[in-house]
């Protein structure tokens, strides 16, 4: 018994290794998290341990990604910052799924004025591109980690409860949910019990696309300086300060672009892999 | 269609209005002291008094919104706290400047992304499909900021072709500014070039597998007709939503691509106005840009249905 | 005379080595010029992958693994797929299932028949011809139209002319009518025999249904799981089948004219087998009651059975002379036919039912102070259903039959008139019913797909009605939920599996045990056997005639088919736009006089014997909108006995019937006795000369 639900356990990832190309964006997506958690046990510096004597450095066995022109080890800032862009992109999505799942199951199940409002107001918020209502709201509450992580769960709950509708507007209708109201069963069970196992594989593809607009966005944000602020090791705010020295420590610059690039595409093939063995379009 | 197209226009009117509330919302009723946030921690009572007054602060929020609002409508847009200067001038300047990028970007996106999108469609499951998905696909995973500043490094400073800072003088014409342009639409070409030939693959795949193009080809008439007629003729129009939906990306790529090359757009001045807290600036660029969009969007459901005649005759 | 089409050994598998789905087997038939050729086969016969085959358009999976196909002296599987164009362009067409798939949305329709003519010059003339020789009245608009603008039948009549467009050999219709109403179906097959008759095309017609076929081939040859197993003539098919398979398939038909006696119908034993384990004998041994030794270990070939006829069977000399049997054994029933108690109660009236749904109103209907308008989708109606009893509800689409199943459920509340279930009135709204009331009354929804929730298994599935309407208990719900398995004949193993993994006969079987679950009082079926196949519906119609017996409960049959309401109902109800127009009991109802339309729909009910023909009583047009219906009799406006004025002016009267029926005509009875007196309903088939 114990067994088969452990392999049943198994087979629920079966779909994030169902071709190739899935199976390699999911090992990288898996390496970026085991940086995420062990990271501060395996960096060999402080994220703003400065050596002066070894600034500028290129790129060597002891440095394996040289450093800033700071002195700071690029390889140690580049672990550290996976673990904040974890944080802020995979919490900010998480909450961003769970709340758009609710709101959008609920309003859309019960249909009338409460759906059409609630999808009216979201349609304002999604007027407004990701980036824009993101520096709108830091601008206005200023930059910090938390108000980043708010920001990605406000700008994506509109578009996952979008998602969870189209799929409930679906189900909805089927007989099989005719019949459990003929049952009398209560709309918690219809809804958690009838609707949402058909949501499921909608809502995999989407969580994932949204990590990785949410990592590119966190990047974004901290490379305009609206972000993450220094001295924290965030990707894109490392870019952003390497920039201006790019013609003396280029691997300041190119290390944690790599990062950001190699994660985003690792999440993107995952969630290409989860559309294709679930039988969707992202 | 003249109901739909009233409709369409309505649901327009009704988002703007609520997008609006929400940036009026975010910015000047949600923070807290507007006053505060401009002038910073050690000002004094009079001061902030006088700003409160001077905006406005002292009234219910209801009037505040709708004066706002008029004021955005008839043209005043208010005053650039950083730089006393009225608003409107300031944004329209660059306004220009930033449409001038975006559509020699769309210029450049649009056409080849459907080109390469229909190649791989056609081909599915060949090699060229294959360098053309996974290309997409990795391509779609680099940053805007990072794919301008490997080719600002790559054609600016180790080859030279093209000038590694856009900031175009004010009065500049489209052919001088032209240079300055290539590197940054290029950057910006990219994201969108790989999202909508990705989109269009997909679409033209879903009408490959619809049975009328098997009616049309057992008619025995030329397979290009078939391809070019039957199934491109509807394949194609759901790329006219997704070229709509994508000029919201743009607007985002646009945002940063214009910060990489320093270039004078309206992207840049919003940067700007979230560095020293310009809360009018920040809402007028924000508003237009959701106009822009809105606008995109209405365009593109009007060429939907006028292209559709299930709903042209529906 | 050379054949039209031949095929010699065809066989098409998907998949390669021990996994492949070998769909079709070793096929050999032979089209005469000029003959119309019928094929028929249930789902996962093959049939339609040969269609595909012969057309040279199977999917890329498939793969042809030997065999030739000739079109006239051309061997077409030898040619590419580029010389295929010239065939496809003149010599070989097909019209599909589904039209408005197969209709490009986009372009208008006279320039799809355009493109496939030779030439430019005259080509619109030649278009409008087209047009008007598949019987559309307006040639000019339809050419102008674009495919959503045509009802069904008119995208159909459209498929056919552009068939016509290369005056083809051969001609393959690949179940062109499965989506239309009897009635529409009845039109578009008359334009087939038409055409046939006047041009000499040879045609291969594809199709599930006995009844259509015999109406309309020649030839038959039957199908099964891949394999040919009979090919006759048709009045030696129908008279005398040879195979098993064949005399099975004929005997699981329900007719009108055999079926209301009520006697069982004879499903077919098994499941029909899985392609890719077939078995290694006869492919019907499994399910043949005359199977020995020797038709489980050798594939017996396909014989000559006569000058033009051939089976495959080693028995079928013993089943020609009449010493064997082939039948399949009947199904006992449960129960002895004495009235239960309770027969006769009241379990549910209807009083002035009505549904309205409303149009949302444009803008420019708000300014204009334009009133609001509504689909009457259920007009007045009143219906009395008794215990032990089965009210047939017959119409066709749009006639607001699944309505008023939902308003009856409480899925879609009614906007007016009145409810009573056991003398208690009813609420309107599901939600406002108690549990007491949501136990007596159940339904079968007609897609047991859609009924039943791909996320759960048959256990998860059956132990909620069982839990909160029949209160069992934990070990309580263990028991009964084995018993009601066994009571729709399924195995305790299927609890288990998912609906995806059951098949369309045993989901729609898992749909009615949930509904008996609580063992309700009155059940409504909304054309809950339409999916199945033949055999299967027989053995789910048995299913549900049984439980009726043991249970005693009462039951709403909604049903297009009148075959099948005709065989299982004692009294019967016929809708149109909304409203009822006849009623009574069925072998009143089906017997003269009729009303007009009950006419129309019993006469283009397809016969499943060639010797029967009924008078072609062929209604014109399309159905009215519900939401602007004709005034007067709703029917005025396409009944074939229409009078004049008063239909149009007044609402018609009930007249009463002799046998208990009743019928809202402003004909006179004895009028319509005189009118349709030749028309062949419950009374003996009309014989008519065997064809040559």
């Amino acid at each position: 018994m114990g067994r088969a639900r452990a392999s049943r356990a198994l087979a629920a990832f079966r779909p994030l290794y169902a071709t190739r190309l899935a199976t390699f964006g999911s090992t990288v997506v898996l390496l970026f998290a085991l940086m995420a958690v062990f990271g501060p046990a395996l960096a060999p510096y402080g994220a703003n341990q400065q050596v002066y004597t070894d600034a500028r450095q290129p790129p060597s066995l002891e440095r394996p990604f040289g450093t800033d022109h700071l002195g700071r080890d690029v390889f140690s800032r580049v672990l550290l910052g996976t673990r904040d862009i974890f944080v802020l992109a995979g919490l900010g999505t998480l909450v961003a799924v769970l709340v758009g799942t609710a709101v959008g199951l609920l309003t859309t199940y019960l249909g009338g004025a409460t759906e059409e409002i609630t999808f009216r107001v979201f349609d304002s918020v999604l007027a407004m591109p990701a980036l824009l209502f993101a520096l709108l709201l830091l601008g206005t509450f200023g930059p910090s980690r938390n108000n980043v992580l708010a920001v990605i769960a406000v700008a994506y709950v509109p578009i996952v409860a979008r998602v969870v509708r189209s799929v409930v507007l679906n189900v909805k209708t089927k007989d099989y949910v005719a019949a459990a109201r003929m049952q009398g069963e209560s709309l918690s069970r219809i809804l958690l019990r009838e609707i949402l196992p058909s949501v499921l594989p909608a809502l995999a593809v989407e969580g994932a696309l949204r990590f990785s607009y949410a990592i590119f966005l966190v990047a974004s944000l901290g490379f305009l300086g609206a972000g993450v602020q220094p001295p924290n090791p965030d990707w894109g705010l490392m870019i952003s300060e390497a920039r201006n020295f790019v013609s003396i420590t280029p691997w300041a610059l190119y290390f944690p672009a790599a990062a950001i690039s190699l994660l985003v595409i690792g999440v993107n093939l995952m969630a290409e892999g989860l559309a294709t063995a679930l039988g969707r379009t992202p | 269609m003249s109901g739909y197209l009233a409709r369409r226009f309505g649901f327009l009117l009704i988002t703007l209005v609520l997008t609006s509330a929400t940036i009026f919302a975010v910015t000047q009723l949600l923070p807290g002291d507007v006053a505060r946030i401009v002038l910073g921690r050690e000002a004094s009572a009079t001061a902030l008094e006088a700003l409160r007054r001077d905006l406005g602060l002292d009234r219910p929020p209801v009037v505040q919104y709708l004066s706002w609002l008029g004021g955005f409508v008839t043209g005043d847009w208010g005053t650039s706290f950083a730089s006393g200067q009225p608003i409107r001038p300031l944004v329209m300047e660059r306004v220009g400047n930033s449409l001038m990028l975006a559509f020699l970007t769309l210029a450049i996106a649009v056409p080849s992304a459907i080109v390469l999108g229909v190649v791989a469609a056609l081909h599915a499951g060949k090699p060229i499909d294959t360098v053309i998905s996974v290309g997409a696909l990795a391509v779609v995973g680099l940053p805007e900021f990072v794919t301008g500043l490997v080719l600002i490094q790559l054609l600016a400073f180790e080859l030279a072709w093209l000038p590694a800072s856009s900031s175009i003088r004010p009065e500049a014409g489209f052919l001088e500014a032209l240079p300055m342009l290539v590197l940054p639409a290029l950057t910006a070409t990219l994201v969108l070039l790989a999202y909508i030939a990705r989109l269009t693959r997909a679409s033209v795949l879903a009408e490959l597998r619809k049975p009328y193009v098997r009616t049309a080809r057992l008619k025995g008439i030329a397979g290009r007709r078939v391809t070019y007629v039957h199934v491109l003729g509807n394949a194609l129009l759901p790329t006219v939503t997704v070229v709509a939906i994508s000029f919201g990306w743009l607007i985002s790529g646009l945002i940063v691509v214009e910060n990489v090359f320093n270039y004078p757009g309206l992207g840049a001045l919003l940067t700007f106005a979230i560095d020293r807290r310009d809360v009018p600036l920040m809402q007028a660029i924000t508003m237009i840009a959701v106009v822009a969009f809105a606008l995109a969007n209405l365009v593109a459901d009007l060429l939907y249905a006028y292209l559709d005649p299930r709903i042209r005759f529906g | 005379m050379s054949a039209a089409l031949r095929i010699e050994g065809l066989s098409v598998a998907y998949g390669t080595g021990v996994g492949a789905r070998r769909v079709l087997r070793d096929v050999d038939l032979e089209i005469a010029a000029g003959e119309t050729y019928g094929l028929v086969g249930e789902s996962g016969s093959g049939k339609s992958t040969l269609a595909l085959a012969v057309m040279r358009q199977l999917d890329g999976a498939a793969r042809i693994e030997g065999g030739r196909i000739r079109l006239g002296d051309d061997d077409l599987l030898a040619r590419t797929p580029d010389q295929m164009r010239s065939v496809w362009r003149t010599r070989l067409k097909l019209v599909p299932q589904d039209p408005i798939a197969s209709l490009n949305p986009r372009v208008r329709v006279g320039e799809q028949i355009g493109e496939a003519l030779d030439g430019a010059r005259g080509r619109r003339d030649r278009v409008h011809d087209l047009l008007a020789r598949v019987g559309l009245a307006d040639p000019v608009r339809v050419a102008r139209s674009y495919p959503h603008q045509l009802s069904g039948g008119m995208q159909q009549r459209v498929m056919i002319a552009l068939a016509l467009g290369g005056e083809p050999e051969l001609l393959i219709l690949d179940e062109p009518t499965t989506n239309l109403d009897v009635t529409t179906e009845a039109t578009i097959l008359d334009l087939v025999r038409d055409l046939v008759r006047e041009r000499g095309t040879a045609l291969l017609y594809v199709s599930h249904s006995l009844g259509v076929v015999a109406q309309l081939c020649d030839r038959v040859a039957v199908l099964y799981a891949g394999e040919l197993v009979e090919d006759a003539g048709v009045e030696d098919l129908f008279a005398t089948p040879l195979h098993p398979y064949t005399r099975a398939l004929l005997d699981a038909v329900p007719s009108l004219d055999t079926g209301t006696g009520r006697a069982p119908l004879r499903p077919i034993v098994g499941a029909f087998p899985q392609p890719q384990a077939l078995p290694s004998g006869c492919i019907f041994a499994p399910r043949c009651p005359v199977a020995t030794d020797l038709t489980h270990e050798v594939r017996p070939p396909l014989e000559r059975a006569g000058p033009t006829r051939r089976v495959r069977c080693h028995r079928w000399r013993d089943i020609a002379d009449g010493t064997l049997d082939p039948r399949q054994p009947a199904e006992v029933r449960a129960g002895a036919d004495e009235p239960a108690p309770g027969a006769g109660d009241v379990v549910l009236e209807l009083v002035g039912i009505e549904k309205e749904f409303p149009i949302r109103r444009s803008l420019r209907d708000i300014v204009a102070r334009r009133p609001a308008r509504a689909v009457r989708a259920v007009d007045c109606v009143d219906l009395r259903l008794t215990r032990t009893r089965t009210l047939g509800l017959i119409g066709e689409s749009g006639s607001g039959k699944s309505t008023l199943a939902k308003v009856v459920i409480g899925l879609v509340p009614a906007s007016g008139g009145r409810m009573e279930l056991l003398g208690v009135p009813l609420a309107h709204d599901i939600a406002r019913r108690d549990h007491s009331v949501l136990r007596r009354l159940q339904m079968v929804f007609q897609s047991a797909d859609e009924a039943l929730n791909p996320t759960m298994t048959v256990r998860e599935i059956l132990r909620r009605p069982l839990q909160r309407l029949a209160l069992s208990s934990r070990d309580g719900v263990r028991e009964r939920l084995a018993a009601l398995l066994e009571s729709v004949r399924l195995r305790p193993e299927h609890a288990d599996r998912r609906p995806g993994e059951l098949s369309g006969g045993e989901r729609q079987r898992v749909a009615i045990a949930r509904a008996f679950a609580a063992e309700p009082d009155l059940l409504v079926f909304d054309e809950s056997v339409s999916g199945l196949d033949v055999s299967v519906q027989a053995s789910v119609l048995n299913v549900v005639r049984d439980l009726q017996v043991e249970r005693g409960s009462a039951y709403l049959f909604i049903s297009h088919d009148l075959a099948v309401v005709a065989a299982l109902a004692d009294d019967i109800a016929v809708m149109y736009l909304g409203a009822l127009v006849e009623t009574g009991p069925t072998q009143a109802v089906l017997a003269p006089p009729y009303h007009p339309y009950t006419e129309a729909l019993i006469s283009a009910v397809p016969v499943p014997d060639p010797r029967v023909r009924r008078d072609a009583i062929r209604l014109r047009g399309d159905p009215p909108s519900p939401s602007d219906p004709p005034s007067g009799c709703p029917f005025h406006t396409r009944c074939p006995r229409f009078l004049g004025d008063v239909c149009v002016e007044e609402a018609p009267p009930w007249l009463e019937g002799e046998d208990g029926n009743r019928i809202a005509c402003h004909i006179p009875l004895d009028e319509l006795v005189r009118l349709q007196g030749s028309v062949a309903g419950a009374r003996p088939p009309v014989s008519v000369e065997a064809r040559e």
